[in-house]
This record gives structure tokens, C-alpha cells and sequence, in this order.
């Protein structure tokens, strides 16, 4: 069931699935290949959860074209990104970046990671050694035990 | 008058549940067999009530009574009888009531296994699973009513969403769900071993079974969920770190660090504590997932505060359970004794390496899914996070879980030796590497990341079964007794041994989409489209009308390595009642891979718009999930988890069934 509410809103904002149409192809592949790879870590607005290069909404199509028109422009890949999120916000891009708003988000991952070290570690320092050596009094003992095989 | 009687035993199994809730309990505080004995027997009335209000259901969505409003906004004269039954789950309200029947069901095998559990553990764990079933059935009742009327019943109903009408409705959301409750009662066991204040072994093993069932169906779930979500999407991916997606991944990482726990538990009797959380953990994503996907909460913050009836209640379950089972937690657990030492190289310190990668893993996942609601929430600033965030942080913890996995599976209990666990698999390390780089040589500076990922995976699926081998055979074991030494192992080692390699599997069939060629163009009939060696030729564009859809269909023609290798059909689909189009993809299976194709709109000048993939070795994606599900499906058969089995075989009488 949750997969299927996310199928249904997919679609109530966007019409048939059929993202990048063919007459918005780049004719230089490089380009083309780097506009592919910058559409498909820009939001697409209006829909949920979906990436301008997967999504067929028309704001979609509208970016695709404004990325590539950007890129034969000349820009990098950084400005194109720049220009968008001037546009629209941070909300557009669905890697955010980091900075105070996103401390939290970006370094939960390693803070889990490891403080739980850590916790495993200290757990497993506080319990008793698993082999401890012998006392004297049990050296002796095993000794003795030891002597009186090899007298026999 | 049926439906009425639905309705009714809903109600009916609440007060049931209620009584299932409370007199067990007391009976195991008071010391009272006969108290306690209510507990299985309440079980099974909730069952029957709850299987019959289901089935009250079922029966008017097979026989279109509309003038039920579940029905009308669901289901349609027209559709197929199949999509008529899985269209009963395929909506808010009847999914949520297959939720209860499959947490009675649940409740109703715990009843009946009652040779296998300690009688007070029994009334405890199905006192805690009732309190679930009142829960979610006051839900059902008060917020959700699948049995509410219409006057005057319309003529015709609204049919079901088109993405829901195929047999992947039918299967995905049971297994999803039987995997999710599944997990209700490693919880509901867990919170029982804390209201007794015992946790051991026995424990440990009773449990185990149950969290490696709804693991499998979870996993199960979880791969049939995605294949579809790749055929039905029509844009070819296979998952979309889609917060409803996040939402079943979230338990399953929990579930897996719970089932290798319990391991350790059972054994080593180590692990007490922290096994205990986890399977409460567990299950509290499970309901995090319910509460995410039915309160609406992720389309946008402000749709769960416009519709909060829904939202507010299941936070309220969220909130009682989770907050009550933790705080449970945290009073009784400090009285619970720590077992079993072991040494920091050895089979339980790798398993805790594994716990700890798990967790993180599954809290990358949870911070990511949730961090831009609260975000939200709290400053009003909106932000994305999305596929890029994930594959950034997710693979770096998983990745070195995946390398330790065979060193560990190889380590021995207690006290390990690292350099001779490490010499057990030198010809596995040699293997994998030699293939890695066989194909960066074939490759001819291709994606850096798909030899890399192969041979990961390779060097799994080898390590897993490496354990079999060294385990059976030794330098000049003749072949036929190290084979009747495999056959002996247990089951377990096997299960284990079967399912890492699944993991293996799917490591290189997702490795491997990065070979995937994929071509857009436009095509005239008669033209070509080529991707990766593979081509296809577009022979026509015919119209086709069925019962609720009419739809176009391209009929392709593939060609590969010169030859034909035979037709495909990829269709625009659209559904006459909603008015709603679809994209079906035209598929081809060439050995592990596919060709893939799925068609745009038709332009003006008759020709139309194609997207063309080749996808290598992408079924191995699935086919490795499976044999994962198999492998804990064979662990299941284990005769040591098979408590009382020597008893049951004794009682069964000799057969009465009639030959044929």
C-alpha cells in the first residue's frame, strides 16, 4: 500500500509517465550526458518525490530545457545548479547541501555510527575479562594435579 | 444484511480483543491457569470475527454492491474478478482492515502453538499483541469504516486506480503486511519477556522464527513491490528512495539486525538487552511506516493538518506504543542479567558489527525520510531529500557490512582467529579480484562502479557458499562423503549460507544496472532504435479497446546480434471511468537482462516517442531477493526451531485420506 500512494501522487501531478522527450536531446552527447546527470539531482516541483529526468510534468520539461539551455551557454555544472536554486530555492535540489539548516541530517549517518561504536565498545569493556589467568591458589592447584599425573 | 454482519463482528472482535487484553494479563500477574487460558482461546474468536468481517467485505466487492461507498469509490462492474478481490486492499479502508486480519491471524497461530510457549509468556505476548488489535480496530471503526452506506446506491462504481489493476496488487500488499505484522510479534514477545521481567535463551529461540517469517515476507514484499513500481512506472527504475519506499526499507534493516541478534542470542545467550530493543524498534517502524503513508503526511505537511482525523489517530498509536514500549524498556530493562562473554574477534563480535552498520544504515534512512518534514515543521524552510542524499550515504554503510559478511559468516563462536577465518577464503578473495579485473579489461573504460560492484557481489555469493564447502570438504575428502557431510549440516547453516548468497546476487544485478545503455528517439513505423547492441524496429501503431480501457498499442520488433529475436507490445493506456492514461511498458528477457521499452506521446507527424533501454543482468536484482526469502524460508525448517516437533509427529494419526 505505501508503494501505491506514491504511485498516486505521481500521478495526479503528472499525466503519462514519459520523461526527457526526444526533440529536447542535446545534439553534443557530452553535454546532453552532464544535463542528464544535473536533471536527475533537481526536484521537480510539482510532483512528489520525483527528479526533473524522471518526471513529465510540464514545469519538468520546462527545467530540462532551461539545464540544457544554461549548459550550451556554457555554464558548469555548478552555475546551472547556482541559477536554479536562485530561482526556486534550496527546496529544488534533492541533495541539500550542508550547512547549519541540514547539520543534523548530514551527520546523522556518522553519528550513529560512531557513538554506536563507541556504546559496543564500552559494553563490551565493562563485562568481565572472558578468560581471566589463574589465581595462585588455582596455579598450585593445577600444578599438583599436573605432578601427580606425570608421578604415575 | 451481510455487510451489516461485517461491520458487526468488527465491533464484536473489538470487545473480544479487549478481553483478550486484560483477563490474560491479570491471569499471569495472579499466577491463574484458567485466566490465562483465556488468552488462545480469545485469540481465535478475534480471528474468526475479524476473518468473517473481511470475507462480509470481500463479498460485496465480488458481487459489485453498490451501495456500499468503499465499493463505489473502488470497484467497478466491469473489472476482472481478480482486481474485484484485490481491489478490497487496493484503498485506505480495506487495507487497513487486512492489516488487522493479518495481525489476528498472527495472534491466532501464537494461540494455537501453545505446546511450543510457556504459558505465561503465551498470555503476556497475546495480551500485548490484543492491545495492537484494539488499537488499530478503534481506527478502523471510528475513522475508517469500510462498511459505510450510500442512499441511494449509484448504478455504476468510480473503478479502482489503473496502476492498482494488476496481479502486483494482488500479491505486494499481503506480503508487505504479513512482513510488517510479522514483526508485532517479535514486539509483542519482547514487551511480554519485559512485563515478566525473564529474558534467556528459550526466549531467544521461540522468537526466532517468527522475526525470520516476517522477514521473509517483508523481503518478499519488498522486491515484489519494486519489480512492479519497474514494469508498471515505465521509466525503468527499480527503486526511488521514495519516502513511501523508505518507509518498508526503515523495518526491514531494523528486522534484519534483529534476526542476526536474536542469533547471537540464542547460542551465546549474549545480546539480552539490545535484542530486546531492537524488536521493539522494529515493529515501532513498522507503525512509523502506517503512520506515514495513511496520515498523508508526506505529500505536504499541511495535507495531514486539512484532513487530521486520520493523521492524528494513528500519531496517537504511534506515540502510545512507541512511547510505552520504550519507557517499558526502560524501567524493567536493567533487570535483565547480561549472559554469554565472547571475545571482540568472533562470531558475535561480527554480529555486532553487523547490528551496528544495520542500525546506522536504517537511522541514515529514517533522518532522511523525516528530516524535511520536522524542517518544515519547525522553520518553515523547505528542503529536498531525495535519491542523491541517500546513494551518498546509504552505500558507504553498507558497503563495508557487505566486505565483513563472509569473514564473519566463516568466524567462530566465542573467540575467533582473524588471519585463519581470512585464509578460509583466500581462494574466494583471489576469485572475485581476478574477475573484477577481467572485466575492467573487457570494459574498456566503462562505469568505474559496476566491475567494482560485481565483483562484490561475486566475491559474496563465493564466500557464502565457501562456508559449505570448507564445513564438508577438506583436501582429500572423497567427493561422496563431503557431500553426505553437506547434506548433514543443519538446515540453519544452509538457510544462512542461501540467503547471503542472495545478497550477493542482488549486489551484482544492481552493480550492473550501470552497463544499462538507454536510447530516446522518435520513431516512424518502420524505423529503428538502437541501445547497446540490441535494437528495435516500431512495425505499427494499432488501437485496441477492452472492457474498462482502450489503449494504442506499438508493436516492436527487437533484433539482437543481427537476428530477430521476436516481438514486444508497449502500450498508452487509457481508463474510460477515471479518465486516467497509463504507460505500459513492452518487455523482453534476453538471459538475465531485459529490453525495455516504453512509448511517449504521438506527434504530429505521426511518428512517436520511444524510450529504449538494455538492461543487463537486471532480473538478478529480484532473483536475489528471492533466494534471500528462500534461505530464510529453509532456516525456518531447522529442527531446532522446530519446537515439540518429536511430539507432533507422534500425534499425527495414520493417514485417513482416501486414495485418489
Amino acid at each position: 500500500m505505501r508503494f501505491v500512494l506514491a504511485v498516486l501522487a505521481a500521478l495526479l501531478f503528472s499525466g503519462s509517465v514519459f520523461a526527457v522527450q526526444p526533440d529536447e536531446v542535446l545534439r553534443d552527447p557530452a553535454l546532453e550526458k552532464r544535463a542528464r546527470e544535473i536533471s536527475s539531482g533537481l526536484r521537480c516541483l510539482v510532483c512528489q518525490n520525483q527528479s526533473i529526468d524522471d518526471s513529465d510534468a510540464q514545469l519538468a520539461k520546462d527545467l530540462r530545457l532551461l539545464v540544457r539551455e544554461r549548459l550550451v551557454a556554457g555554464d558548469t555544472d555548478a552555475q546551472v545548479r547556482d541559477f536554479l536554486v536562485q530561482r526556486y530555492g534550496e527546496f529544488v535540489l534533492l541533495k541539500p547541501t550542508f550547512g547549519t539548516h541540514t547539520l543534523l541530517l548530514w551527520l546523522t549517518p556518522a553519528l550513529v555510527l560512531v557513538l554506536g561504536a563507541i556504546g559496543a565498545f564500552v559494553a563490551m569493556r565493562r563485562r568481565p575479562r572472558l578468560a581471566t589467568a589463574l589465581d595462585a591458589e588455582e596455579q598450585k592447584a593445577l600444578d599438583d594435579l599436573l605432578k601427580r599425573d606425570e608421578g604415575v | 444484511m451481510l455487510v451489516e454482519a461485517g461491520h458487526f463482528a468488527l465491533a464484536l472482535a473489538l470487545g473480544l480483543s479487549l478481553i483478550q487484553f486484560i483477563v490474560p494479563l491479570w491471569g499471569a500477574r495472579a499466577k491463574d491457569p484458567v485466566l490465562m487460558a483465556v488468552a488462545p482461546a480469545s485469540a481465535l474468536a478475534v480471528l474468526a470475527c475479524i476473518a468473517f468481517s473481511f470475507l462480509a467485505l470481500t463479498f460485496a466487492y465480488v458481487n459489485s454492491d453498490f451501495s456500499v461507498l468503499n465499493v463505489v469509490q473502488n470497484s467497478h462492474s466491469a473489472k476482472p474478478l481478480i482486481y474485484k478481490i484485490s481491489g478490497v486492499w487496493g484503498n485506505h479502508e480495506g487495507s487497513m482492515l487486512l492489516w488487522v486480519l493479518i495481525l489476528a491471524l498472527f495472534g491466532g497461530v501464537v494461540a494455537l502453538s501453545r505446546n511450543s510457549i510457556p504459558m505465561r509468556l503465551q498470555a503476556n505476548t497475546l495480551a500485548v499483541q490484543a492491545s495492537i488489535t484494539i488499537a488499530f480496530l478503534l481506527f478502523i471503526l471510528t475513522t475508517s469504516n469500510p462498511f459505510t452506506r450510500v442512499i441511494p446506491a449509484p448504478l455504476e462504481g468510480q473503478d479502482l486506480n489503473p496502476l492498482l489493476q494488476d496481479p502486483g496488487l494482488a500479491i505486494h500488499p499481503p506480503l508487505l503486511y504479513i512482513g510488517y505484522v510479522g514483526f508485532s510479534i517479535s514486539f509483542a514477545f519482547a514487551c511480554a519477556a519485559l512485563i515478566d521481567g525473564r529474558i534467556d535463551a528459550v526466549w531467544a529461540r521461540i522468537v526466532r522464527p517468527w522475526t525470520l517469517g516476517a522477514w521473509a515476507f517483508l523481503t518478499l514484499g519488498i522486491a515484489m513491490g519494486s519489480y512492479w513500481a519497474y514494469y508498471e512506472l515505465g521509466w525503468g527504475g527499480w527503486w526511488f528512495w521514495d519516502p513511501v519506499e523508505n518507509a518498508s526499507l526503515m523495518p526491514w534493516l531494523a528486522g534484519t539486525a534483529l534476526m542476526h541478534s536474536t542469533v547471537v542470542m540464542e547460542k551465546r545467550d549474549a545480546l539480552k538487552v539490545w535484542t530486546i530493543l531492537l524488536a521493539i524498534l522494529t515493529f515501532s517502524l513498522s507503525l512509523l511506516g502506517t503512520f506515514l503513508v495513511r496520515s498523508g503526511v508526506l505529500t505536504s505537511v499541511h495535507s495531514f493538518a486539512v484532513d487530521p482525523e486520520r493523521g492524528t489517530f494513528i500519531l496517537g498509536i504511534l506515540i502510545l506504543f512507541i512511547g510505552g514500549s520504550l519507557a517499558l524498556f526502560a524501567w524493567r530493562a536493567p533487570m535483565l542479567k547480561q549472559g554469554g562473554l565472547f571475545a571482540p574477534v568472533s562470531r558475535e563480535g561480527a554480529l555486532v558489527l553487523n547490528n551496528l552498520f544495520l542500525a546506522s544504515a536504517c537511522a541514515t534512512v529514517f533522518i532522511g525520510t523525516l528530516y524535511p518534514l520536522a524542517l518544515e515543521v519547525l522553520t518553515g524552510e523547505k528542503i529536498s531529500v531525495g535519491a542523491p542524499f541517500f546513494n551518498f550515504t546509504f552505500l558507504p554503510l553498507i558497503v563495508p557490512l557487505l566486505l565483513l559478511l563472509p569473514l564473519g559468516q566463516t568466524l567462530a563462536w566465542k573467540r575467533g582467529n582473524f588471519l585463519g577465518t581470512a585464509q578460509r577464503l583466500y581462494a574466494v578473495f583471489g576469485i572475485a579480484l581476478l574477475a573484477t579485473l577481467a572485466m575492467f579489461a573487457l570494459e574498456h573504460g566503462g562505469p568505474v562502479a559496476a566491475p567494482l560492484g560485481v565483483g562484490l557481489g561475486l566475491y559474496l555469493v563465493l564466500g557464502s557458499l565457501n562456508e559449505i564447502v570448507t564445513r564438508s570438504w577438506s583436501k582429500g575428502t572423497p567427493m561422496a562423503v563431503a557431500w553426505r557431510k553437506a547434506r548433514g549440516l543443519p538446515r540453519s547453516a544452509w538457510g544462512t549460507a542461501i540467503a547471503h548468497a542472495g545478497v550477493g546476487l542482488t549486489v551484482i544485478g544492481v552493480a550492473a544496472t550501470a552497463w544499462g545503455v538507454e536510447a530516446i528517439g522518435s520513431l516512424k513505423p518502420g524505423e529503428r532504435l538502437n541501445a547497446g547492441g540490441y535494437e528495435v524496429r516500431l512495425e505499427r501503431v494499432v488501437p485496441r479497446i477492452e472492457a474498462n480501457y482502450r489503449e494504442d498499442v506499438a508493436l516492436l520488433t527487437v533484433f539482437g546480434s543481427g537476428r530477430e529475436l521476436g516481438t514486444i507490445e508497449t502500450m498508452k493506456r487509457l481508463y474510460v471511468t477515471r479518465g486516467m492514461p497509463t504507460t505500459e511498458a513492452g518487455i523482453m528477457t534476453v538471459g538475465l537482462g531485459q529490453i525495455y521499452a516504453s512509448i511517449g506521446e504521438i506527434q504530429a507527424d505521426g511518428s512517436i516517442g520511444m524510450r529504449l533501454y538494455h538492461k543487463p543482468l537486471v532480473l538478478l536484482i529480484w532473483i536475489g531477493s528471492l533466494v534471500m526469502a528462500a534461505g530464510g524460508a529453509l532456516s525456518l525448517t531447522d529442527r531446532r526451531l522446530r519446537i515439540g516437533a518429536p511430539a507432533r509427529a507422534k500425534a499425527v494419526p495414520p493417514t485417513a485420506v482416501p486414495a485418489e
